[in-house]
């Protein structure tokens, strides 16, 4: 089956004079899927992340983000969203405004804005909030709502940093099965994050390592493939082999 | 004796209760875990702890002195790392141990055999600033500076957040390390596969502890068999999960309060469901193929600590 | 003692390292000097001036014509009355006016000196002083001229000078103690409270504070090195009003210095009371730049005297420390002025230090009150 790529990416260099963050770098990611980007840290990951937000530009070799390269960036930044734990909602306005500004951003008109706002706070359950501040709010309604304004303009792409670290079990569920229903829908979902665990939520998985992709596959093959119980058994052998070939 | 006792704490912000009548003893030279996420009251307890708040109601003692009135004391005998490494960013490694060194009122020379095996790792880069490290390095460092004094007990604030798996996985095999030299360790971490490198472990959520155990028995507290299903699409196992005819009430994306039976929760690549009395799981793929779902899997599995954790959270709501 | 010492060269450490804040420390003061200095001291050349000659004779023709063939002045108008004094200061565009009285020259020849009048525009103050000075220096050179004729006493044209607009001409060097002042609150407050904010911020006073340090100790360890610091600020300003400007101090150095130390102290311990009682670095900074600065440029008599302010403000004003501090400098810098002079200012600022140290000492805890994330 020939799925839809959303993002492309082949023989990616990037470098900071001599020193080589991404050493071609080649993988393709498809539309609707939840796709890990796993790494330690320095292991270029966050360069890779900076590159397919339209946010620097690579060396050499080819981007493709939503079917525009890396040399369009204000047309990559339209069709994406993200949302990290650092930077997510801003806490003196209220739920409504803060999804309000994040559709203007994107270009919608007020006249859009409205009745989506609407559905989606009827879909969360939180209509007993458009009003309120969000820096009232408990984090984890927080996290979701930061979510569901990341992909408020359905773009195509939406990059996720370490979305629930933190967070409580029960919202953890809550916000992974959001995620879920987002890639249903089309929308693929790119997350980063330090925490394995994590990333065994992922479809696939890719595993950075000083700048190369060492691994990529599903979480299921890759325990299988490296004979590991979890993907964080897995990630420390990688990185333990590694330090000792080098 | 007890290194850590403490009886009925509660702390209120104002109106708002950051911790609930926790209490709970630490024995000497044990690794201790308070596990929960965010905001459910870790930071504020661990400060208690150390001296530098007073709670508003209950009693805190560490080695038998009382973290209010003895707080001079009890000030020399801890190792402290808050939740954000306390580390002067425009000083050198060096430099940077050297002044708590100083500050704690010891040299780095004297206390060198206590941190070597953390500092000789990051010792390389000793004439570097703090602040160009990277989160491994820091966080090394400042497990270095809390332990350059030789305090009786370390209280380590969410050390492995925000750090990568190969430091993290380090990170706790020094702090293993540190317990062979006899030295009680109370830790926090939002992360609940790090609970299994504790001795014992304090599950706590919105000011409250929903139990304290090792961490295999928090495993076995779990009330009923549980079950993982696998399935490729797992959203529509998720979803048609929910909307079997077994499980009366699904479990929305907000929480909803009606009990339900298969409670089946994402994990990882799986969804774990409990059954209902006398149902078999056999019945469940019967079921998943009829909604359209042939080939899922179903095996048994250990609960984990998350499990518990999320039993525990429902049970409280 | 150790323990302290580590403390602060730790301190010194962080400003050394960190170029910003040098430049603050050091390039600040030398730049304000020079700005206010050179902003107003602006070379006099063709100035136009207005002459009321009431004497019509020789002398007074023969400098008129000196005083108008120098390159400093060009006379735009000749009056005939004091009346008309007024609307040419207000329509022309003159710096000032000179009067010789009617019977010059033969005051000058028979008593061997006589008067001329100056009238200035006091409302540049700066320029007033220039106008005076060439002025004066026309005469001298005039009356020099005249001793070499003659062989009798030198004869003497005494100037009189008076003011337009500004009747006690505030001295153009009147900003150096204001600069003082503004350095001075803006290194021992704003820094101070940035400095100990900043540990806030980073964590490291937790552990401070979980450490055998005593409160004290930090704070004095976090202050000691600012306040070394100011004092040698001070310093440099004083030498660079002296060898740029030519504005020694006149009273006495050593109590300058004392009445400085006092004001870092005050200016210390609002810094303290800052830190205190804020999270953020940028609300530290806020206050500071804010609660601070300001009220010691506008209502400390720095910039706009006191007295052509209403009078509310001036009431506001004797509550605030600057304005006490900008006249008690004034006084030792410019006037002389001994401790006689300056005491009930020097009292009050007393007070006002041990006010808000005794503030600060309560208000900084030996726990963190508050917390939580």
């Amino acid at each position: 089956m020939e799925r839809e790529k959303v993002i492309e990416v082949k023989d990616l260099v990037k470098k900071f004079g001599s020193f080589v963050a991404n050493d071609h770098l080649t993988f393709d990611v498809y539309k609707g899927e939840i796709f890990g980007f796993l790494g330690a840290n320095g292991a270029g990951k966050t360069t890779a992340i900076r590159i397919l937000c339209g946010l620097s530009r690579p060396t050499s070799g080819k981007v493709l983000v939503a079917g525009f390269d890396a040399n369009h960036p204000e047309e990559i930044k339209k069709r994406i969203g993200y949302m990290s734990q650092r930077f997510s909602l801003y806490n003196d306005l209220t739920v409504k405004d803060n999804i309000e500004l994040y559709g203007g951003i994107y270009g919608m008109t007020m006249k859009e804005i409205r009745p989506r706002t609407e559905r989606l706070l009827a879909k969360l359950s939180f209509n007993q909030y458009g009003d309120t501040l969000i820096g009232s709010l408990p984090p984890g309604i927080k996290q979701k709502l930061a979510f569901a304004v990341a992909v408020f303009h359905d773009p195509e792409i939406v990059f996720l940093d370490e979305p629930t670290s933190g967070v409580d079990p029960i919202t953890r569920r809550q916000f992974w099965e959001m995620i879920y229903e987002t890639a249903s829908r089309g929308i693929t979902v790119f997350v980063t994050t330090h925490y394995m665990d994590e990333a065994e939520y992922c479809d696939r998985v890719t595993i950075m390592n000083e700048g190369m992709i060492v691994a990529l596959d599903t979480p299921s093959a890759l325990r299988e493939k490296y004979n590991a119980s979890s993907i964080e058994e897995l990630f420390l052998k990688i990185a333990r082999q590694k330090t000792e070939t080098a | 004796m007890a290194a850590v006792e403490a009886y009925n704490i509660t702390h209120r912000y104002g109106k708002v209760t950051a911790l609930d009548d926790v209490s709970f003893t630490v024995d000497d030279g044990e690794l201790f875990g308070f596990i929960g996420p965010d905001g459910a009251g870790k930071t504020t307890l661990f400060r208690i702890a150390v001296t530098l708040i007073i709670p508003s109601g209950g009693r805190m003692t560490l080695f038998g002195l009382n973290t209010v009135n003895n707080y001079r004391e009890l000030r020399n005998l801890i190792g402290y790392m808050p939740g954000k490494f306390s580390l002067y960013q425009d000083l050198s490694v060096e430099e940077n141990l050297n002044f708590y060194a100083t500050v704690f009122g010891t040299t780095l020379k004297e206390n060198y055999h206590l941190i070597e095996p953390i500092y000789k790792q990051i010792e390389p880069y000793k004439k570097r600033i703090a602040g160009k490290l990277s989160g491994g390095m820091k966080q090394k460092l400042a497990l270095s500076c809390a332990l350059i004094h030789k305090p009786k007990i370390l209280i380590l604030d969410e050390p492995t957040t925000g750090v990568d798996a190969v430091s993290r996985t380090e990170f706790w095999e020094m702090l293993s390390g540190l317990k062979h030299e006899g030295i009680t360790i109370v830790v926090s971490t939002p992360y609940m596969d790090e609970a299994l490198r504790c001795d014992r472990i304090a599950l706590i959520q919105s000011g409250k502890i929903l139990g304290i155990n090792t961490p295999d028995n928090i495993r076995r507290s779990y009330s009923q068999k549980l079950y993982a299903v696998r399935y490729p699409d797992k959203y529509k196992l998720l979803t048609s999960l929910r909307s079997l005819p077994l499980a009366p009430c699904p479990m929305p994306i907000a929480p909803c309060s009606e009990p339900y039976t298969l409670s089946p929760e994402p994990f990882g690549d799986s969804v774990h469901i409990t059954l209902p009395e006398g149902t078999k799981p056999e019945e469940i793929l019967k079921a998943l193929e009829t909604a359209g779902l042939p080939g899922a899997t179903i095996t048994e599995i250990v609960p984990g600590i998350e499990d518990v954790f999320l039993e525990l959270m429902k049970k409280d709501e | 003692m150790k323990k302290f010492m580590a403390f602060v060269k730790k301190e010194f450490q962080h400003i050394f390292r960190d170029y910003r804040t040098l430049i603050i420390l050091f390039g600040l003061p030398a730049a304000q000097i020079l700005i206010f200095g050179y902003a107003v001291r602006t070379d006099l050349t063709n100035a136009g001036i207005a002459v009321l000659d009431n004497a019509h004779d020789v002398v007074s023709a023969e400098l008129i014509t000196r005083i108008n063939a120098s390159e400093f002045f060009h006379i735009k108008y000749f009056l005939n009355t004091y009346d008309e004094i007024d609307p040419a200061f207000k329509k022309g565009k003159i710096k000032a006016v000179i009067i010789f009285p009617d019977d010059f020259a033969e005051r000058l020849t028979r008593e061997g000196n006589a008067t001329v009048s100056i009238i200035a525009d006091g409302s540049e103050g700066n320029n007033a002083n220039l106008v005076t000075g060439y002025t004066t220096a026309i005469l001298n050179d005039y009356s020099a001229g005249l001793t070499k004729q003659l062989t009798s006493a030198m004869p003497v044209i005494v100037p009189e000078v008076r003011m337009y607009f500004n009747p006690n001409l505030q001295s153009h060097f009147m900003f150096i103690p204001g600069i003082i002042t503004l350095i001075l609150i803006l290194i021992s407050a704003l820094m101070t409270s940035v400095t100990i904010v900043r540990e806030k911020e980073f964590g490291t006073m937790e552990v401070l504070l979980v450490s055998p340090l005593k409160p004290w100790q930090i704070i004095l360890g976090k202050v000691a090195p600012y306040f070394f610091l100011s004092l040698v600020n001070v310093i440099v300003i004083l030498l660079m009003a002296w060898f740029v400007f030519d504005l020694p101090v006149k009273g006495s150095i050593s109590l300058l210095i004392a009445e400085c130390m006092l004001y870092i102290l005050l200016g210390l311990s609002i810094g303290i009371l800052i830190s205190a009682s804020v999270e953020k670095i940028m609300n530290a900074i806020f206050i500071s730049a804010l609660g601070l600065m300001l009220p010691t440029l506008l209502l400390s008599g720095f910039i706009f005297p006191i007295e052509n302010m209403p009078k509310i403000y001036d009431y506001v004003s004797l509550f605030l420390p600057p304005r006490w501090f900008v006249e008690i400098m004034r006084s030792i810098m410019i006037k002389g002025a001994g401790f006689m002079y300056v005491w009930k200012g020097t009292l009050i600022l007393a007070a006002m230090t041990l006010f808000f140290m005794l503030l600060s000492a309560r208000k900084f805890k030996v726990r963190l009150e508050e917390g939580g994330k």
